[in-house]
């Protein structure tokens, strides 16, 4: 984004596309959430489920926020799900699509979708996670479609 | 307790730069203090409350109490980030009723975008890349490993809202671009608005894909300034010379992923209108001139529904043909060309919000743009992201 461009009192752009695609920052894991990261290095997605509600909730605490339990456990999750809604942002191969996907236990996360044109996905359309490197850090759950 | 009647809005101004290269975030908001000291004819003395949110420097209240030299017996930094200034106004009304103090001072301001220039500059310099944000995520938030490598921006997680808006509802992107039709049919009055000119619904289509299915004028305009509000007893309200605007209604709430059993076909707006709407005993269909939080067109949209103006999925037939047009339409809305045309003072639209309600009920709006015999008005803020967590905060004000 050049100055003069700013000066005219245009809305914000991205920024410039920098060469190759977007890296994906390591994930900053606090230490109620460290089992999630190193299952993801495994290749496998867990949930975290209520002992004492029986909620699942998502992203994943100690204290369960539906009911305020600390008799939380992990699960593994199926690892499908369904697209609640998404976007694609920048350009080229610095494009990126910001997706929520609501998997087969009920609850809804953050992720990307990835391997495939997300001109030609919808939201309802089934998908799988599949875990991707991030820049020095954890494998990091993403979906495409199933 | 009800907070009608409990205070009044005495003394409102905004600063008038847009970038603001020489200023800084200390000095802005100094700048809007004195200018709203002038309006409402008082002075530094007068105030004994003061309230600011996590745009102002240093240790915030602290610091600017130390700048400006005042002396207080009443401090409130309610963070939520742009619709704080909404809350602040609330919570003086509830300080000044609770005997805590008589006259609160409320300021907002920031450089943004001058800071964000300088930062691509010095990213070009290093050549290296330009920052997505100015600021470092904080380390400690518990969320922060689960969305920060998946890329949220401001702007597709808005995009996120309106593409699900689009899917539940059949909303198009040709509705969302008449909200920016209509900001930019007032902002064409505003001498100090950052985009003047009158854009139409093919203007809008035809901008560049930010995140889809937001485009370029979808997105609001980046700007350094700020403002202030000055909230007063009644008894002090009545002795000044300036026309009475009294707190009818406040609501405020927070919405959240809520362990992810997320919704987001609706905004926190849904909780503070109803909250604010009990207190001044009204419905919308009193309001004559809403300021609404426009980030985006689609935030709008979502609160025109959350707040009761129009049914859950009406808001895009709503908006359509100028419906918030003043004078053409039947709820004009951000007269002064909101954060759409007009600016976003710190990233924080809130407060610029209840100024240009105020200016409405006191009768000193353009006059292109000023709703006839204006004595209802509501402000409502959203801040935080709608996809994310947010805090939505509704204001209803009164002419008396």
């Amino acid at each position: 984004m050049s100055t003069p461009e700013l000066n005219q009192g245009k809305p914000p752009r991205p920024p410039a596309a920098a060469p190759g695609p977007r890296k994906v920052p390591a994930p900053r894991v606090l230490p109620e959430s460290q089992a999630y990261w190193t299952a993801a290095d495994e290749g496998r997605l867990l949930v975290k489920k209520c002992k004492a509600c029986g909620e699942f909730h998502h992203y994943p605490r100690d204290v369960c926020p539906h009911c305020l339990s600390v008799d939380t456990e992990w699960r593994q999750a199926a690892g499908t799900g369904t697209i609640y809604s998404f976007s694609t942002m920048g350009k080229g191969e610095a494009a990126y699509t910001l997706a929520f996907v609501t998997i087969d236990e009920g609850v809804t996360l953050m992720t990307n979708l990835v391997d495939c044109d997300p001109a030609t996905v919808s939201i309802g359309q089934p998908v799988r996670v599949v875990f991707k490197p991030s820049e020095g850090g954890h494998a990091v759950p993403m979906f495409t479609p199933a | 307790m009800s907070l009608n009647g409990s205070a009044y809005i005495v003394g409102a101004y905004e600063h008038p730069t847009r970038k603001a290269d020489a200023l800084s975030v200390v000095r802005l908001h100094a700048d809007v203090a004195r200018g709203a000291l002038e309006d409402a004819g008082l002075s530094k003395g007068d105030i004994d409350g003061y309230f600011c949110a996590g745009d102002a420097p240093g240790l915030g209240a602290t610091t600017m109490a130390e700048y400006l030299g005042l002396k207080l017996r009443h401090v409130d930094s309610t963070e939520c980030g742009g619709s704080a200034p909404i809350l602040h106004v609330a919570h003086a009304a509830e300080a000044i009723a609770a005997g805590r103090c008589n006259v609160a001072l409320i300021t907002l301001a920031g450089r943004p975008r001058a800071q964000m220039v300088a930062a691509q500059a010095a990213a070009k310099d290093a050549k290296g890349r330009a920052p997505l944000a100015l600021k470092p995520p904080d380390p400690d938030a518990p969320e922060l490993a689960f969305e920060l490598p998946y890329g949220p921006a401001t702007q597709n997680l808005y995009a996120a809202v309106a593409k699900r808006h689009m899917h539940e509802f059949g909303t198009t992107s040709e509705q969302l671009a008449w909200i920016k039709v209509a900001a930019s049919h007032h902002a064409q009055h505003n001498p100090l608005a950052m985009l003047r000119d009158v854009v139409t619904v093919e203007d809008v289509l035809n901008s560049p894909l930010v995140s889809d299915p937001l485009h370029r004028l979808d997105c609001c305009v980046m700007s350094d300034g700020g403002g202030a509000i000055i909230v007063a007893r009644p008894e002090i309200a009545r002795q000044l010379a300036r026309p009475l605007v009294k707190v009818r209604g406040t609501g405020e709430a927070p919405k959240h992923g809520m362990g992810g059993k997320m919704d987001l076909t609706y905004s926190a707006a849904a909780w503070s209108g109803p909250l604010a709407f009990a207190e001044a005993g009204l419905t919308p269909a009193d309001i004559q001139y809403a300021s609404l939080y426009d980030s985006f067109t689609i935030t709008v949209l979502m609160q025109l529904e959350d707040l009761g103006f129009c049914r859950k999925g009406e808001g895009g037939r709503f908006v359509a043909d100028g419906n918030l047009i003043s004078g053409v339409g039947k709820l004009p809305f951000n007269t002064d060309g909101g954060g759409l045309c007009n600016n976003h003072p710190a990233n924080r639209g809130g407060i610029t919000k209840i100024i240009e309600a105020v200016r409405q009920l006191r009768g000193e709006a353009h006059p292109a743009v000023q709703v006839p015999n204006c004595s209802l008005a509501l402000a409502n803020g959203i801040g935080g992201a709608l996809a994310s967590r947010h805090t939505a905060g509704t204001l209803i004000l009164e002419r008396v």
